[in-house]
């Protein structure tokens, strides 16, 4: 992090901003590799490859087709260029799309039978595959007093679930908690009818990619009426050299149903870059809510900017009920290359869309993210609140669409996005897109710091604080909001992030 | 043997293919020529193009401008009437002589581009369509590349003392398929300053390009509507480069008009320079209006400002696209950027793309974009006040436009805009 060691940040710009992206962006903590006999396919993609995927995951004949379709409809469609980051051409053909341990060859029946080696990898990484109650996710969380809160983890390793815990007493519950690979075989007619249906096969470049390729992720079912009884977790670790990962996550929230689900991910410290293109696809039926969180850090290269992952990602989310609400939120810190919008389609009346985000980029770290909301039902609400924060020579950009359709009538979108540089090498971008079709919706987008709420500034200055220290005291209390909708699991991680403030920041 | 099947061209191909050159001195050939080739290279704009995404550019590429019926304004005065005024006037893009004054004024020399294109020494050498090709990057701007090379007139102003009065350029519309192209440029010498006025629909179809060489200390203001003219079409672009504490002020009011393209391309190059652009629209019914706007903050202590209100009824569309670009270096710039929507009904709509891109530290940039229908609380407050709902609302719409009116700073020339809002608001209230 010696890039931030001798910058001169200018004047309203926090210290302990500064200190806290200092401690973000730190050496990076997961950079080492386990060393484990791997299984690969052959290099390059064809469509043999494909059918071999789909061979190795038993998968039915069904499947291997629309993997088929999706892989001839990607020949056909072109990388896109628009987002603002920069990197060398991906050599589709000169890497692996398939790895898995050898001990995973024969599906291990329970956790006890998972080879020691890779029960280790997530001890190490802080995610202890023993169903105990226990913080998972979090550095240090084993020595956390435990409050009784269990997080079911599926664990995904290079491109195979290794296992996932509490499957029974989720079960028990109704809820379906297993690999996608899984799900498949077990619950196909489930699969069949959402799998595709808000990420279509040829949605983007990478989502087609995606849908090719897959090799596993999760696959969550949360049936009517239930509240799921513990926090769903999964984490994503790549290991295998020159190798991507595809993984693919499907979760359904049925009718008045509820579900928070949380996704971490890491990955070795390599000179070469390696590519993570992920779909996931959230259906969420009437009355139904999903909170989605993601701690994404993904080794993001070295501060020359060698190596690291690229992270091109599409997550969506169907509110297809009314009432139906989902909450994006993210805390991007990895990955050299970013491409991510997770999206919310507002198809229910009254139906909820969120999106908090803070992105942090340093070093040649480049970042285009952001979110979509489609208003098509009436009365649809939703909320962006998006910081981005670049160091270095790193390249952060905010990408948004908020489309109020005729339908959507008596909307409302509210959207604000904040960047702050630290360093003149370095560059912040807004990039929104606004599509207003009636009149009855209101949209505001705002990127200032200005707008603080004038009941809580009178408060403080009553109690003789002066104009800064209120506002800054506000402006704190407002980004511990968006790191408080994280779950508990993850505040932690995030926790160090609070010390970020708005000041000094711009559009 | 078989001949190779020959790929097939797209309209616009074809049209560039068979575009000719008008004939000049020597400078003029050369720097259409060369306005050819950057045009042929990019391509016409296609409806894919991202930098389209929100206006369709076919009624402003096509080779037929097509037809517009001609719009009687009655007994209405002309804009700018009541200003003391040099004015010169275009009749579809064609020069009139008897309907203009005389083009001499102290402080400015005068000139068109039909005489000066072809004489052989002319500072325009080193001008024309030299901001526009600064302009084309990063993004294209083909139509303003097509105007480098086609355009046979427009005005030349060189500013090298105090000018008495302000220069308005007036474009009258006569023939329902006339297809005008004129290519204006503005050169104003160290710390002088000049006020253009503009107004008039201009022909069917305008295509329009206004290079501005702001030197250092120097000011320009440009005050401008685009006539209210139904069917008209217009693709106008200004290219304005600043000099160290130099001004730059330009306003447009755009009411009626089928299809209307406003591109502003500032580039501040000197310290303590400052660029205000401005827009106040108004649409009913078959109504597309799109202000374009990129400004580029090269240099330090800079300050840049949009202000764009539009008011759309009857399933009227407007359109923003704004950006800053902060380059690396331009520090302590201050960039300001508000685009705001009045829906007056449900079929209106409002499209919007509020852009930053910033690469210093040591910056404040802000911006903000709004829409949504009139405010039914302050709606209420008057009805109770016994004002009429129809006058209500008006007082609410020029309450909505004032902050873009008062980016004008001449006093007269911002009560001769609010006066044209009020009728056109009074004219709809029937």
């Amino acid at each position: 992090m010696a890039a931030l060691d001798d910058v001169q940040v200018k004047e309203g710009v926090d210290q302990e901003t500064v200190d806290a992206v200092r401690e973000v962006g730190g050496a990076y903590k997961y950079g080492w590799e386990t060393d484990i006999e791997m299984e690969y396919a052959p290099l390059g993609l064809d469509e043999d490859i494909v059918r071999l995927i789909s061979s190795k995951n038993e998968e039915p004949e069904w499947m291997t087709e629309w993997r088929l379709e999706a892989y001839r409809r990607w020949l056909t469609k072109e990388e896109p260029t628009w987002a603002m980051v920069d990197y060398p051409k991906i050599d589709f053909q000169n890497q692996y799309y398939y790895a898995r341990p050898k001990s995973m060859e024969v599906k291990p029946k329970s956790l006890d039978e998972v080879d020691p080696k890779l029960l280790a990898t997530y001890a190490k990484l802080g995610i202890p595959l023993k169903e105990q109650m226990i913080l998972a996710g979090v550095e240090g969380a084993e020595d956390a007093p435990a409050e009784g809160r269990k997080v079911a983890v599926d664990a995904v390793f290079d491109s195979v679930s290794v296992g996932t815990t509490f499957q029974a007493e989720l079960r028990k519950a109704g809820v379906i908690f297993c690999s996608i690979s899984e799900a498949i075989r077990e619950h196909p007619e489930l699969v069949k009818k959402y799998l595709g249906s808000v990420v279509p096969v040829s949605d983007n470049y990478y989502a087609t990619l995606n849908s090719a390729v897959f090799s596993d992720g999760s696959f969550v079912y949360v049936p009517p009426g239930v509240r799921c009884p513990m926090e769903l977790s999964t984490y994503f670790r790549i290991n295998a050299e020159n190798t991507g990962q595809f993984e693919r996550t499907l979760i359904i929230a049925d009718k008045g149903s509820y579900v928070s689900y949380l996704e971490g991910c890491t990955a070795p410290q390599r000179d070469i870059a390696q590519l993570h293109a992920a779909v996931v696809e959230i259906i969420v039926e009437e009355d139904a809510e999903v909170k989605y969180s993601t701690v994404q850090n993904w080794y993001p290269g070295d501060e020359n900017g060698k190596g690291g992952i690229y992270n091109f990602v599409t997550k969506r989310a169907d509110c297809r009920g009314d009432r139906a609400k989902v909450m994006w939120t993210q805390v991007e810190t990895g990955s050299a290359v970013t491409w991510k919008y997770p999206s919310c389609i507002l198809r229910g009346n009254d139906s909820q869309g969120e999106f908090y985000s803070i992105a942090i980029a340093n070093n040649y770290q480049q970042a285009d993210t952001g979110t979509k909301m489609i208003h098509l039902g009436k009365n649809t609400r939703s909320r962006i609140v998006s910081k981005g924060i670049s160091a270095g020579h790193a390249q952060n950009t905010y990408r948004g669409l908020v489309s109020m359709h005729p339908k959507a009538r008596d909307s409302r979108n509210y959207t604000q996005c904040d960047s702050l540089l630290i360093g003149d090498k370095c560059g912040a971008h807004t990039v929104p897109y606004i599509e207003v079709k009636n009149n009855s919706s209101r949209v505001e987008h705002e990127a200032t710091t200005s707008k603080v709420d004038d009941d809580q500034m009178f408060y403080c200055r009553s109690r003789g604080m002066d104009e800064e220290e209120a506002v800054a005291l506000v402006v704190n209390g407002f980004c511990k909001d968006v790191l408080q909708a994280l779950p508990m699991e993850f505040a932690m991680e995030a926790q160090q992030l609070v010390a970020i403030s708005l000041e000094g920041s711009v559009g | 043997m078989m001949a190779a099947p020959q790929a097939k061209l797209s309209a616009n191909q074809e049209r560039l293919a068979a575009l000719q050159l008008p004939e000049g001195a020597t400078w003029a050939t050369a720097a259409r020529g060369a306005a050819l080739d950057r045009l042929r290279a990019m391509g016409l704009p296609e409806r894919r193009d991202e930098y389209w995404k929100f206006t369709r550019p076919d009624s402003l590429t096509q080779a037929e401008a097509p037809h517009a019926a001609l719009f009687d304004s009655g007994a209405e005065p002309e804009v700018f009437d009541t200003v003391d005024r040099l004015r010169i006037v275009f009749v579809d893009g064609v020069f009139d002589a008897d309907a203009s004054d005389d083009l001499s004024l102290e402080g400015v020399r005068i000139e068109r581009l039909a005489e000066a294109g072809q004489s052989d020494i002319h500072w325009a050498k080193d001008t024309y369509g030299v901001l526009e090709e600064r302009g084309q990057n990063p993004v294209a701007r083909p139509l303003a590349a097509l105007n480098t090379a086609l355009a046979t007139d427009g005005v030349l102003i060189h500013v090298t003392g105090a000018v008495s009065k302000p220069i308005n350029l007036i474009y009258i519309h006569k023939s329902e398929t006339s297809d005008a192209i004129l290519h204006n440029l503005v050169k104003l010498d160290k710390g002088t300053e000049l006020t253009v006025l503009e107004n008039g629909p201009a022909a069917a179809r305008f295509n329009k390009v206004m290079e501005v060489e702001v030197a250092d200390g120097a000011s320009f203001h440009h005050v401008r509507t685009q006539g209210r003219d139904h069917e008209r079409r217009a693709a106008t672009h200004i290219f304005a480069r600043l000099g160290k504490e130099s001004a730059f002020k330009s306003f447009t009011m755009t009411a009626n008009g089928v299809m209307t393209r406003n591109e502003c391309v500032i580039e501040l190059t000197g310290d303590d320079a400052i660029a205000h652009v401005a827009g106040a629209a108004m649409g009913d019914g078959d109504f597309h209006q799109d202000d374009t706007v990129f400004i580029t903050h090269d240099a330090e202590r800079c300050e840049s400002r949009q202000v764009f209100k539009k008011v759309l009824r009857n399933g009227a569309t407007g359109v923003f696209q704004g950006k800053i670009l902060v380059k690396a270096g331009a520090q302590k710039t201050d960039g300001y950027q508000i685009s705001q929507s009045l829906l007056l009904d449900g079929d209106s709509q409002f499209l919007a793309k509020p852009e930053l891109e910033i690469y210093a530290d040591d910056v404040a940039c802000s911006h903000g974009s709004t829409s949504g229908a009139i405010d039914e609380d302050a709606l209420y407050y008057l009805r109770a006040r016994g004002v009429p709902k129809a006058i209500a609302t008006d007082l609410l719409t020029l309450a909505f436009l004032a902050e873009a009116v008062e980016e004008i700073e001449d006093e007269g020339l911002r009560e001769e805009i609010n006066s044209r809002l009020v009728g056109w608001l009074e004219r709809r209230r029937g």
